[in-house]
């Protein structure tokens, strides 16, 4: 799972209302490098939510990203660009746990495959 | 030169995942009747549902090819099996797509909402009793309930809610799961349809219809106080077109 991925999920039990962002307990992270491509993570920005992405990568170990939003002109600075790419795309949970913010309910991220069924007192 | 699609042998399996069979075939049949559409389309989110043995989302990653290296790819199914299937070919064939064991959409719907620019889906269209539908073994592949449309009806809502502006859903169905009438409910949504791909067997006719917003429809709801006169009239030229497509095929978008 990368980190985009995990940026677009939350929890889905029923009743929950604040279930994201998931929260990354990971036992296994790896890295896997991909394409450089500028015109893909422009088109990404507006559509992530930067804190959970920021967080969620210090998590993983990779703390390069600057907390505070950033404002449209970073994405004029090729420096910045990477290390966007680097977070969003490069980084695996391969295993670990994801934890729903509000009830604490714990999702398991197995050969980096969420699994976000839900048992039937939860749907 | 021919595109390139998934290869059965780079294909992985498992006992309680459906291998690719016709149903499969026609949907892959059906992206690359309209290859050069998609690549000019230039989708940035790519999700299927209900992946299986990965044949499909893998095949649409090869026709999208490094011409769409824009693409991100999503894959869901409720069978655990099945997602682990598909991670296995998707890395034989060197492609990538991010994989989610869930029902439909669910816990990827609400951030995901508006952002999908193609789906792809072979649901479970075949009729069962309705007690089958809900198992994320093997038969949550097929067990489509009353008339296969169970499962069906669930996701079309869900891919309304996850397409974009510009999105396209290319679906697959069963004669007996009445495409016209899911064309005409999602007509109600804003939706055009065409049916991309017909293909009739002994056991089986199935259709893979195209879905996209066309902003001359108007949704029902959505029409204030004057909804009596387009409404109906709408609707009745809508059918009459459908059932031309329906019967002579046509393939003009």
């Amino acid at each position: 799972m990368r980190l985009l991925t995990h940026n677009m999920l939350s929890s889905n039990i029923k009743g929950v209302t604040n279930g994201f962002p998931l929260r990354i307990e990971p036992q296994t992270i790896t890295q896997k490098p991909v394409d450089f491509n500028p015109d893909f993570l422009k088109n990404m920005f507006s559509k992530i939510d930067w804190k959970a992405l920021s967080d969620a990568s210090k998590i993983m170990g990779y703390a390069d990203l600057p907390e505070d939003v950033p404002d449209q002109t970073v994405l004029e600075s090729d420096e910045f660009l990477k290390k966007f790419h680097h977070a969003l795309l490069e980084i695996h949970l391969e295993e670990g746990v994801l934890v729903c913010p509000e009830t604490g309910r714990k999702f398991p991220v197995n050969k980096g495959i969420p699994n976000m069924l839900l048992h039937e007192d939860e749907v | 030169m021919p595109s390139k699609i998934a290869q059965i042998r780079l294909v992985s399996s498992h006992p309680q995942v459906y291998p690719p069979c016709d149903d499969s075939y026609a949907l892959v049949d059906a992206l690359l009747a309209d290859r050069t559409k998609l690549l000019e389309h230039h989708p940035t989110i790519c999700m299927e549902v209900g992946c299986g043995s990965g044949y499909v989302i893998t095949s649409l990653a090869l026709i999208l090819g490094s011409e769409s290296q824009n693409a991100y790819y999503f894959a869901t199914d409720v069978n655990p099996d099945a997602t682990k299937v598909t991670r296995e070919t998707l890395e034989a064939h060197g492609v990538n797509a991010e994989l989610l064991t869930t029902n439909i959409a669910s816990g990827i719907e609400k951030r995901l909402s508006g952002m999908v620019d193609l789906m792809v889906i072979n649901p479970p269209y075949v009729p069962t009793p309705e007690e089958e539908v809900g198992d994320s073994g093997i038969s949550a592949a097929w067990a489509g309930g009353e008339n296969g449309r169970s499962v069906i009806d669930k996701i079309l809502p869900v891919a309304d809610n996850l397409l974009s502006e510009k999105g396209w859903l290319y679906m697959l169905f069963l004669a007996e799961n009445d495409p016209l009438q899911i064309c005409l409910q999602m007509n109600k949504r804003g939706f055009g349809s065409k049916i991309v791909v017909q293909r009739s067997t002994e056991e089986e006719t199935l259709h893979v219809i195209k879905f996209w917003r066309d902003p001359d429809i108007q949704i029902e709801g959505n029409e204030g106080g004057s909804s009596g006169k387009t409404g109906p009239h709408r609707g009745w030229e809508f059918l009459m077109s459908q059932i031309s497509r329906l019967s002579f095929r046509e393939t003009r978008q």
